[in-house]
């Protein structure tokens, strides 16, 4: 695991420290009940995601299952706990939310229906508005090389995904030995395949505000 | 008519917003009031003495007390009355506090409400008419539905009181699951040798009627005077000359055919059975299902055996009625399985642990049964699939409980600290074996509880891992279990020979249904509802039906039996008395208003409705009415809004008196 705020208390108070100035309401001296009066960061999430962040109890379920929890810093119930809890920025700042694959695993098995895919999904929005320094570049250069064949082509085009994002990344030679295989077995064709009602799919880009990278 | 106004001030309660002394002589003036007064505390002695002596000196013939709601002392100032010679239902209360000074704050308005309060109770009770008490007769006997430890203890309490008690049991034997455990916590005692000695007594006492293998089929009646209609199933074994040698058993040569339920189907047993060896009554029971001699006729194996003539293949279910006085549902749990659903089932099962397709993945209820001395193994720890003994066991809590996903928000309760108890006994019996229990919460309250868990970590070194665990897969022989440290917040996974599950204790099956025959309210999973969650926890809704045990919410096995003796307790109370008094407020029927529709009967909760016969001279029926049985009367009122000729009146709250307080206002 990465250093972290949480791992030793000095640290915790710096962070504390520099959340006052933040204009969210992040806990100042304690854990406060701020929430009452402002919204804060956890009722955001809780909006765009229809569900209450408290009505997660950290049973850990979703970290036990998850595929991707060995590659993580901090485990995904401690994400929603630190969001719970008032500490936005150690949330924000986390690997967690970039490696949540959203495979689902954890909503389907979750005791409490907590769909924390979605909550994921939240965090990650909302890191990108607030600008927060984004731990996995590639990671999120990866989803906007993938939302950009959406955006050209209405649906997945895999040799142009691989040619944007390796131009992202100038990381030219990764995973260039699959290349044949997934060839010669019809994954990687040459031109994209258009959808027909591309103005379409245009138009959902330009709802949602997605600036074009 | 001469009546008498007493307003309370209750402290500041009213009077800090209703000019008392204001009310008292605007009241003072009304047409009919003799003598209108304030003061202070009116439930207090002065007060009630202001009350008897007013009532004396000015010859009053009904009183009306504002005051606070009817709820907190109405029987207070009815019971003054009585003692200054009035009745009781000449006693109204306009309710000042709860329903005028708490919820307003402007004085003005207030106290004229007040006073229009006072007024409309004024003239209801210008129209009472006196009541008397109704007294019903008492059957002096007590049904115990249920024969588990909380159904013993509760027959065994009511018996010893000198009363009659018939104890219906649904299986072969009494015991419940008290008589499946191995050992019970915090202590580590027998759990059969506790309760064997109950069981024997039970049996052998002379005021305990004991139906085995019988069901409760319908109640009837009201407190005091129920008549309960049980379903004996046939044994097909005559009882009275079974000698229980067990001889036909023994000889029976349909062995592996059923599952042995006592076992939690981890053994076989013939048809004909004893579900254990201290069974009581030691009577064998023949299972029509699988016995052979129903399927082709022949066989007939025991019959060659028994040398007293007991079997008796041709017996059929027979019906018992019995008059009760008073009922106690003791019908306990049944256990939450993780197998699939069917779609319309309220729990969903554990896909993510299999659903139960892992031979070596068990419940609570079966390890109890592989740690018990009589149990398949003979008390050694070894798994169902191979008969190893395991080296390594994962127990896993909270399997349905608290799991809103699958159907069950509410705790189990009990599940912690059996868990402790499996992984101690398992430690005790196989020392060089680990025992990890995962949980998400330790929930130990009781008396030496939490201290009995320490043990098990401390002495035992039974490893607690915080974390619900996500998945079970089965790999070379071991069992994967997937969870999740999240106290030291890293990825764990155990490779354990066998997996323990505490799930989730829930209602059984036919609890709903038992409790429409009865006719007690239940919560949403299927357990009783308590009249009060405070201060009537044993009492149901329903008068003279008492609930005890895990019939009622997840409870142990002291807390079962404390709530056996205390519905026990309240049973004998009701008893002890030759005749019940009932508040008087009941609905009458005008029998010549009657139209015979019986929507009454329809909508009445309490099922007071009955109907009547109207003969003419010659004796012959020529109309049929509703009649309201005053002994199972609540006063609701339900069936008077209901009655389309207006026929059906509630005394103390008939229409004139209603639409004269109306037009008080």
């Amino acid at each position: 695991m990465s250093s972290n705020a949480l791992k030793d208390t000095k640290k915790l108070q710096v962070s504390f420290v520099s959340q006052a100035s933040d204009k969210d309401t992040c806990p100042k001296k304690n854990i406060t009940t701020d929430h009452i009066s402002k919204k804060t960061t956890a009722d955001e999430i809780s909006e765009r995601t229809f569900q209450d962040v408290s009505l997660c109890y950290q049973c850990g379920k979703c970290s036990a299952g998850c595929p991707v929890r060995y590659y993580m810093d901090i485990a995904p119930n401690k994400v929603v706990r630190l969001i719970q809890l008032g500490f936005y920025e150690d949330a924000l700042k986390s690997d967690t939310p970039w490696l949540c694959a959203g495979c689902l695993t954890c909503s389907t098995r979750c005791p409490k229906g907590f769909d924390l895919a979605k909550f994921m999904d939240a965090v990650r929005e909302i890191a990108l508005e607030r600008g927060v320094d984004v731990s996995q570049k590639n990671i999120l250069k990866f989803h906007e090389a993938f939302l950009d064949q959406i955006r050209m082509h209405g649906r997945s085009y895999e040799a142009g995904l691989v040619a944007e994002y390796k131009m992202k990344t100038l990381d030219l030679f990764q995973d260039i030995d699959s290349a044949p295989g997934m060839y010669l077995k019809g994954k990687l064709n040459i031109l994209p395949h258009n959808i027909k009602d591309r103005k379409g799919i245009k138009s959902i880009f330009k709802k949602t505000k997605l600036k074009k990278t | 008519m001469k009546i008498g106004v007493f307003i309370c001030h209750c402290g500041e309660n009213i009077s800090s917003t209703v000019d008392c002394p204001r009310v008292a002589e605007e009241c003072g003036s009304y047409p009919g009031v003799e003598y209108s007064v304030d003061y202070k505390y009116m439930c207090s002695d002065p007060g009630q003495n202001l009350i008897k002596d007013a009532i004396r000196e000015k010859n009053l013939d009904a009183i009306v007390v504002g005051s606070c709601s009817p709820h907190m002392h109405e029987r207070t100032f009815r019971s003054a009355a009585v003692s200054a010679g009035i009745n009781p239902f000449l006693v109204e209360i306009a309710n000042l506090r709860e329903h005028c000074s708490w919820v307003h704050d402007d004085i003005e308005a207030s106290t004229r409400k007040a006073t229009e309060l006072v007024r409309m109770a004024i003239e209801k009770v210008k129209r009472d008419k006196p009541l008397t008490k109704i007294n019903v007769p008492v059957t002096k006997r007590v049904l115990v539905i249920g024969g588990g430890i909380a159904g013993i203890q509760a027959a065994l309490d009511v018996a010893n009181a000198g009363y009659e008690v018939i104890l219906v049991e649904k299986e072969p034997s009494i015991g419940g699951h008290m008589s499946q455990l191995s050992e019970t916590f915090p202590t580590l005692d027998c759990s059969q040798c506790i309760l064997t000695p109950r069981m024997v007594e039970v049996h052998q006492h002379p005021n305990i009627k004991l139906l085995t293998y019988s069901e409760v089929v319908k109640i009837e009646g009201f407190i005091g005077n129920f008549k309960a209609t049980i379903k004996k199933k046939a044994r097909h074994i005559n009882e009275d000359l079974c000698s229980g040698c067990g001889l036909c058993i023994t000889k029976c040569p349909t062995k592996k055919k059923a599952y042995n339920s006592f076992e939690q189907d981890l053994a076989f047993r013939p048809a004909v059975y004893i579900p254990f060896p201290q069974a009581v009554p030691n009577i064998p029971v023949i299972d029509e299902t699988v016995c052979m001699y129903y399927k082709n006729g022949k066989c007939g194996m025991c019959v060659k055996v028994c040398d007293r003539q007991a079997i008796d293949f041709d017996q059929k279910d027979s019906m018992l009625v019995a008059d009760i006085g008073a009922i106690i549902v003791a019908t306990g749990y049944s256990l939450y399985t993780i197998d699939k659903k069917s779609p319309d089932s309220k729990y969903k099962g554990y896909g993510e642990y299999g659903y139960g397709k892992y031979r070596d993945v068990i419940d609570g209820l079966q390890f109890e049964r592989i740690a018990s001395a009589s149990g398949p193994t003979a008390g050694e720890i070894r798994r169902p699939s191979d008969g190893k003994v395991p080296k390594k066991i994962a127990f896993i809590q909270c399997v349905g409980s608290r799991d809103e996903s699958k159907g069950i928000s509410y705790c189990s309760k009990i599940c912690c600290m059996y868990t402790a108890k499996h992984a101690m006994l398992y430690r005790h019996k196989v020392h060089d074996g680990e025992a990890y229990i995962f949980y998400m919460d330790i929930r130990s309250g009781g008396k030496m509880y939490e201290e009995f868990v320490r043990r098990a970590i401390e002495e035992d070194k039974v490893k607690y891992i915080r974390g619900r665990v996500s998945k079970i897969y089965e790999e070379n022989g071991k069992y994967i279990v997937k969870g999740e440290d999240t106290i030291a917040g890293m990825p764990v996974e155990i490779d354990a020979d066998m997996v323990v599950l505490a799930t989730a204790m829930i209602p059984q099956d036919n609890a709903a249904i038992l409790a429409r025959t009865i006719g007690i309210p239940y919560d949403k999973y299927g357990f009783f509802n308590e009249s009060h969650p405070k201060l009537k926890p044993v009492e149901s809704t329903t008068a003279g039906v008492f609930l005890a045990g895990a019939c009622h919410s997840p409870k142990d096995i002291p807390e079962s039996v404390a709530m056996a003796s205390a519905a026990a307790c309240k049973s004998i109370i009701l008893l002890s008395a030759d005749t019940l008094e009932r508040e008087p407020v009941v609905a009458k029927v005008n029998e010549d208003l009657c139209a015979g529709c019986f929507y009454c009967q329809k909508v009445c909760p309490f099922g007071a409705v009955e109907v009547k016969d109207i003969k003419d001279i010659n004796g012959i029926v020529y109309k049929e009415v509703a009649y309201i049985n005053q002994g199972v009367c609540q006063g609701c009122g339900t069936c008077t809004a209901t009655c389309l000729s207006k026929s059906i009146e509630l005394a103390g709250f008939n229409n004139e008196e209603i639409f004269a307080e109306i037009a008080a206002l």
